[in-house]
């Protein structure tokens, strides 16, 4: 990028500059702050791990959970997905792909809170999910119980991610040249094979992106875990505000937020590994 | 195979001759294959479907104790409950839209000009600008919400709903400018030169020609702005403490206090909105310019 080329287009440059300074003061100014504060002893006025010794000390069983909770979230969205959106491409009764189309969505625009109050009275022991269950004969109500602990974090997040993962995925899939997969069809290759073994390596990159998203996505949520979780072990999130609200406690608050910078730095990490690996630019 | 069963296969064999059984073995397998379809699809409907009908239930619950599988008492008793002044959720909607329109209005001021430039393919670093207005996404925001609101305070921002907007507008910019930057990208510069040709100023052949021809996207991301901001929750929970109550905190307190019918009533507000738009989405959203979102 030569320096004439950008300054032949200061006008562009100019009308871009005030959405560049909102992002740079209000996030990436902030992120740097989080990430330097993480380091700061406030009580001997100077830098060092103690925040994430005490961090450790007093949040390493919710540290774990949220990885678990995350990552495991992230690996049932993209199987369902991969599923999802593999019989709305190779799907062969119109009708089913059809309604399957119409019904998966409906999660995507829903938000976290709402969904988190909605899987606390489906989750719930009295909830729908127990008493159809229960209904159906599937389920003594001796041994009906409550889902709402990881479990149910799980649950909502995979039943709110889903749908989004799916829809980038399908795309992806519905762009690809049809002509292989067809002929692959007529020497009689089954659909699921032709899903693993033709469709997925082509649409890896976006199975890629849509789940590093997700995962970003579930890292953030504050509310859910807020919701579903009463009690420990609970999510770095809630206890990053506890810290923060109940005791003005940055450091440590700082320090966990550090924590969840470097998890999704890791699936970053893992997921551009792969594109180079490939050799190819990650799209 | 036993000389036993082979006995017996051999006494039944003349009773199950084909005759007794037509075509049995060319029937079953597709309609198992129809079967097993439609259960795994009734059974996917049933996971999406059943909070959501769990959640209507409770909207009009009067009575609902365990262990009854249904309410005792139906009505909309709490419906009134929750419209009434003092229970505080008309002021956390009137918030929550007053927010969420100063959210749109700020977000199309930047994004329009910065999806303008974005749209242009001479931009130097284009690709690169472009991931910049990812960074908000592509981080866990928790951490940095808290931050804000720390740096905010030395201004006097925490608690005002212009704290609020701010946080709600960076959340909602990269959406804004993708959008825009597709919408701009879209038109073409045929018409654009033609109006140029003709003797119009460059702001002119814009507010004519590419701010109209882009409106119906502009239109979408400006939907898609309002609905983040609505459902925005832990920056508001950070930045908003404590006078600005958004209906998603109002909405968890009401959870958290255990009243699942005002929670419930909150929640069903907070949806319409946000089914409304995914049912309507297509409209705005044409296909050429959803293709080439964030490319």
């Amino acid at each position: 990028m030569s320096t004439p080329r950008l300054r032949n287009n200061y006008p562009l440059v100019a009308l871009l500059l005030p959405a560049l300074l909102m992002v740079g003061l209000l996030f990436v100014y902030p992120l740097l702050f989080s990430l330097a504060y993480a380091f700061r002893n406030e009580a001997e006025n100077r830098w060092d791990l103690a925040n994430f010794s005490k961090a450790f000390a007093l949040y390493g069983a919710d540290v774990s959970l949220t990885i678990g909770v995350t990552v495991l979230s992230t690996v049932l969205v993209g199987v369902l997905a991969v599923a999802v959106a593999g019989y709305l491409t190779l799907g062969e009764n119109p009708r089913a792909v059809a309604v399957l189309r119409w019904i998966y969505r409906w999660p995507m625009f829903i938000p976290f809170v709402v969904a988190a109050q909605l899987m606390r009275t489906f989750l719930a022991k009295s909830g729908m999910l127990n008493n159809s269950l229960m209904s159906l004969g599937l389920l003594e109500p001796l041994n009906a119980m409550s889902l709402l602990d990881w479990r149910g974090v799980v649950v909502t997040f995979v039943w709110k991610q889903l749908p989004f993962a799916a829809l980038l995925i399908s795309g992806a899939m519905a762009a690809m040249d049809r002509s292989l997969m067809e002929s692959a069809r007529g020497l009689g290759a089954g659909r699921l094979r032709i899903l693993i073994e033709i469709v997925l390596p082509q649409v890896r990159a976006t199975v890629g992106v849509s789940l590093i998203l997700s995962f970003v996505t579930m890292l953030s949520a504050l509310s859910v875990p807020m919701m579903i979780i009463a009690g420990s072990p609970t999510m770095i999130t809630v206890d990053m505000a506890w810290r923060v609200n109940s005791y003005g406690d940055y450091g440590v608050a700082n320090a966990l937020g550090f924590v969840s910078f470097a998890m999704s730095g890791v699936a970053a990490w893992f997921y551009l590994r792969q594109g180079l690996r490939e050799g190819g630019q990650p799209k | 195979m036993s000389s036993r069963e082979m006995c017996l296969s051999e006494t039944s064999r003349r009773e199950m001759s084909l005759r007794n059984f037509p075509l049995r073995h060319a029937y079953v397998p597709p309609m198992t294959g129809t079967f097993v379809r439609f259960a795994l699809i009734g059974l996917f409907a049933a996971i999406i479907f059943g909070p959501l009908l769990n959640m209507l239930i409770w909207t009009v619950a009067e009575a609902w104790y365990f262990p009854a599988k249904l309410p005792q008492r139906w009505g909309f008793a709490f419906w009134t409950k929750v419209f009434r002044p003092e229970a505080g959720a008309m002021k956390a909607l009137s918030a929550s839209l007053l927010i969420a329109c100063m959210t749109v209005a700020l977000s199309l001021a930047l994004a329009i000009p910065a999806g303008y430039a974005l749209s242009k393919r001479k931009l130097p670093l284009r690709s690169l600008f472009l991931l910049f207005f990812l960074l908000p996404q592509a981080f866990p925001t928790v951490a940095v919400h808290m931050n804000i609101a720390r740096i905010f305070y030395s201004f006097g921002l925490t608690g005002t709903i212009w704290g609020v907007m701010l946080v709600h507008a960076i959340q909602g910019l990269v959406f804004a400018v993708w959008i825009a930057s597709a919408s701009f990208a879209a038109i073409g510069d045929d018409q654009v030169e033609a109006a140029r040709n003709l003797g119009a100023s460059p702001l002119r052949a814009f507010m004519t020609v590419s701010l109209p021809l882009a409106a119906p996207g502009l239109m979408a991301s400006a939907i898609f702005v309002f609905l983040i901001s609505l459902d925005e929750f832990s920056g508001t929970f950070f930045v908003g403490v404590p006078d600005v109550r958004t209906l998603p905190l109002t909405m968890l307190n009401a959870a958290l206090e255990g009243n699942y019918q005002i929670a419930s009533i909150t929640a069903l507000l907070l949806l319409v909105p946000s089914i409304l738009f995914m049912l309507f989405v297509e409209r705005f959203l044409k296909a050429d310019v959803l293709a080439s979102v964030g490319k």
